[in-house]
């Protein structure tokens, strides 16, 4: 029986006091506990900013890897070991930023893999920058008049992207994102979480006191279909004085990536031995070139 | 006459099916007993512009494509306006009589054939693509080649269009051997087919090379399409199902090759194929796998550059870059297979090097190797040779009696630390692209940071020993020695054979195929003896020249560069050694 001691670290977090990425830490080993989940049985990919450390800091089986390329490096993974459960942790600057095009192709790809977002809406680890998801007219060091461009909808863009799991978690609900970091590590195919994060140092605007007032559990919204895309489509737009947290789409299960390749289908890749060529198998590859 | 060989160069505009019906003649003759080397010139576009292809014929191994054209087969009139310098005295040109063949263009010493090509294409064929058909059958009519190759060639490449396309070309093949038949008297070379010849194969550098590493046990590719490189990933989408590869066509080199990395790591054998452009999209993913010793391969076939550069053209001027590509120190190995032979060497020698060593190698190959056709004896390709080497890698036994946490950056007088992949309970670790302690955590410690920048860089001292040898090819104590990398072997090889052949003893050459860690040692020993040194390479600024100053203190007595995105060929090479020899 696996308990949160089993995924503890040696390393202590260098994150701010406050920082939202202690919730998103505590409720991934939540998860796997509840899910019995072994440290040896994830792989978890990050990529390179404040929250991309969080594999360091406890006891799994993980990759900290470059800025923007933890959902290719996953997706590799997965298709060369499907017996690993396979998880993505990395920032909006990451995710959203440097390697959209990889979350959007891992999206409609459908590989079987939780992409979690620690979603601060700012650069932390480079101190202050505007983020992707940041609001039009942001000002920071690298916007000093402003941000020109509308923040990137990662709920909506999954959406038409085609995945079939898009949810929203806020670290300060650590029960309620540990329940969704379970539903996705159960989903089969591609899962985004993005998560509402507070970064208490660079992005005082979005600290707990504002997602506390605003954020709300689609959960318990009477007549909430996450079925519904089109209903889905319209709580990812809702950003104001209510901000859904919760499974905002989950559409019918789509092949995996993986399940329709068929050199997987005897198995995982690594799972069989490496060995030379059969004395037959050279004869055919000769025969296409006598 | 019976040459010691002859060239057949057909030519047209892109779209006419030159290079498919060139390779299906180059295999026809390989049937029939004979050596082929075929090589395709092209455009980057799909319709129009001029094509070519040539294929040049003897009944000894061929190393090389030559310059002289015996027969030129003209599709077009912008063939025999491009190529009629080409043909040789006695040589002949068949072209479509449809055409009004302009005055400048005759040749009083060469022979013109008109044939009404287009119009017995349509009639005979029921279509005038049918034409490259007709054309290679009159080739072989003409030189008194067997049909019955041809025809085993076609039945081959059309029988999954259906009986009927088969029958059309065989038609049409037969027809354009009669008509070769009827034109022999006036057309002097002959190319007979060697019945009893032992069975022999043809094909490209990248097959062999895509051959080598599967044989090597590649089991996964990642590539994004880009000429010459993506035949490799081609080649492996083709045989996945067969043969348990797992093939993507990511959405972009960057994608590509981090997957490869994420395969890798997990351990399957992964390979990145590619070319320079979309190899400098991986260079920050490169250091990623040397940091964090991930054993990956990567396969760039060279096209000229920078940016765009010559799509369908070749060139050796990536080898620098490849030595040096990534912010940061940490080895690598460089590999510049020249030949078929080299090629499929490298295919599975290069899994064994990045597996042992735990970083990442790299493969060079180009435009002219990738795409030309050779004929090989069928022991070209040593499978029995092929060995797989896993390097340290922890067993399962091995994990079971680990009593403490595992290191996977482990300090070892070898720098190599024993690997494994996840999924075992007592080998749960996090690699950090960070510099990293032997536990794999970030850890920015001067003195850690010392011991992890040596312990990698241990890793390959010495490790020279286990690249392909510089190999030398001609008399001892030649007056002049070449210098050469990659595919300018064959071009090269003719061409100290043909100084041989006119002087004994005046040249030989060093080619390299393993180019980093530099052989120093043998190179040193390989020269001792070398008079003058000519250094013949693609590029503009003698990379390879640098290479060796560096390496060595050696400098070259002369070089000979070419960078026009056209391969070199003997006749270049002779051509232009005045003054340096």
């Amino acid at each position: 029986m696996l308990t949160r001691k089993d995924f503890e670290g040696r390393e202590r977090p260098t994150w701010c006091p406050g920082c939202g990425n202690y919730g998103i830490l505590n409720a991934i080993k939540m998860a796997l506990v509840e899910h019995q989940i072994a440290p040896h049985e994830i792989f978890i990919v990050s990529g390179i900013g404040c929250g991309s450390k969080l594999p360091l800091y406890m006891k799994v089986t993980g990759y900290h890897t470059l800025h923007g390329r933890p959902v290719a490096i996953a997706t590799g993974a997965r298709l060369a070991n499907h017996g690993l459960r396979v998880m993505v942790v990395h920032g909006d600057g990451d995710g959203y930023g440097e390697g959209l095009s990889h979350f959007l192709n891992a999206a409609r790809r459908n590989v079987r893999i939780v992409d979690l977002v620690q979603d601060n809406r700012i650069y932390g680890l480079t101190r202050g920058q505007y983020s992707p998801t940041s609001e039009y007219g942001k000002r920071t060091p690298t916007s000093p008049e402003g941000a020109l461009e509308q923040p990137v909808q990662p709920l909506a863009l999954a959406i038409a992207a085609g995945a079939t799991f898009v949810a929203r978690g806020y670290s300060g609900e650590l029960q309620h994102l540990a329940w969704l970091i379970g539903e996705a590590l159960e989903h089969p195919g591609y899962a985004l979480i993005d998560v509402l994060q507070p970064c208490v140092t660079f992005n005082r605007g979005y600290a707990y006191e504002f997602y506390n007032q605003r954020v709300y559990k689609l959960e318990d919204e009477p007549g909430y279909d996450p079925s519904d895309r089109t209903a889905a489509w319209e709580r990812s737009y809702e950003w104001g004085e209510r901000i859904p947290i919760g499974i905002i789409y989950r559409g019918s299960p789509l092949p995996t990536y993986e399940e329709q390749v068929p050199a997987l289908k005897s198995g995982p890749l690594v799972a069989r031995a490496l060995e030379k060529l059969t004395t037959a198998q050279i004869d055919a590859l000769l025969e296409e070139l006598a | 006459m019976n040459p010691h060989n002859l060239t057949i160069r057909i030519g047209g505009e892109a779209g006419m099916g030159l290079e498919s019906s060139g390779a299906g003649f180059a295999r026809a003759l390989t049937r029939g007993g004979l050596y082929a080397f075929g090589v395709a010139d092209y455009y980057s576009r799909i319709r129009g512009g001029h094509n070519f292809f040539s294929i040049r014929v003897s009944p000894q191994p061929l190393y090389s494509h030559a310059e002289p054209v015996h027969l030129l087969l003209a599709l077009d009139l912008e063939t025999i306006v491009r190529h009629i310098d080409s043909v040789v005295e006695g040589g002949a040109v068949v072209y479509d009589a449809r055409e009004t063949l302009p005055e400048h263009l005759r040749r009083s010493d060469v022979t013109f054939f008109p044939v009404p090509l287009t119009a017995l294409a349509r009639e005979q064929g029921g279509s005038e693509v049918m034409r490259n058909t007709l054309a290679f059958g009159i080739a072989a009519g003409l030189i008194g080649f067997d049909h019955r190759y041809l025809e085993s060639v076609i039945r081959d490449n059309f029988s999954r269009k259906g009986q009927a396309v088969v029958d059309a070309n065989l038609r049409v093949s037969e027809l354009g051997m009669q008509t070769g038949h009827t034109l022999q008297a006036d057309f002097p070379f002959r190319m007979e087919a060697i019945p009893d010849a032992p069975r022999r194969l043809i094909l490209s550098g990248t097959e062999a090379f895509a051959l080598g590493a599967l044989a090597g046990g590649c089991r996964f590719v990642a590539g994004y399409p880009m000429t010459p490189g993506s035949p490799v990933l081609q080649w492996f989408a083709a045989h996945a199902s067969e043969y348990g590869v797992v093939t993507k066509h990511a959405e972009d080199e960057i994608a590509a090759i981090n997957m490869a990395i994420g395969a890798a790591y997990v351990g399957a054998r992964a390979l990145v194929p590619t070319s320079g452009g979309g190899f400098s999209l991986m260079v920050e993913a490169l250091g990623l796998a040397g940091i964090t010793e991930v054993p990956v391969v990567i396969y760039n076939a060279q096209r000229p550059g920078p940016s765009t550069g010559m799509a369908t053209r070749t060139e050796q001027a990536d080898l620098l870059f490849m030595i040096h590509a990534s912010q940061g120190e940490f080895p690598r190995f460089v590999l510049a297979p020249g030949t078929i032979e080299e090629c499929f060497e490298a295919g599975w020698r290069s899994f064994n090097l990045a597996e042992h060593y735990q970083t990442p190698v790299l493969v060079l190959s180009d435009h002219y190797l990738a795409t030309s056709y050779r004929t090989v004896d069928v022991e070209a390709l040593d499978f029995a040779g092929v060995t797989i080497d896993r390097g340290a890698l922890l067993t399962r036994t091995e994990l079971d009696a680990l009593d403490e946490p595992y290191r996977r950056y482990r300090i070892t007088p070898s720098g190599i630390s024993p690997r494994t992949v996840p999924g075992h309970p007592n080998a749960v670790w996090v690699s950090d692209s960070s510099e990293h302690n032997e536990y794999g955590a970030g850890d920015e410690d001067a003195a850690n940071r010392t011991a992890q920048v040596d312990k990698r860089a241990r890793k390959v001292i010495g490790a020279e020993k286990d690249l392909p040898q510089p190999s030398r090819f001609g008399p001892p104590k030649a007056r002049v020695t070449f210098l050469c990398w990659g595919s300018t072997y064959g071009p090269l090889r003719e061409t100290v054979e043909r100084l041989n052949a006119e002087q004994p003893g005046s040249a030989d050459m060093l080619h390299f195929s393993g180019l980093y860690p530099f052989p120093k040692a043998a190179t040193e020993a390989a020269l001792a003896q070398a008079q003058r040194l000519i250094a013949v390479e693609g590029n503009e600024t003698g990379q390879f020249e640098t290479l060796l100053r560096c390496c060595t203190g050696r400098s070259v007595d002369g070089a000979i560069h070419k960078y026009d995105g056209r391969p070199f060929s003997p006749e270049y090479i002779l051509n232009n050694l005045a003054g340096k020899v």
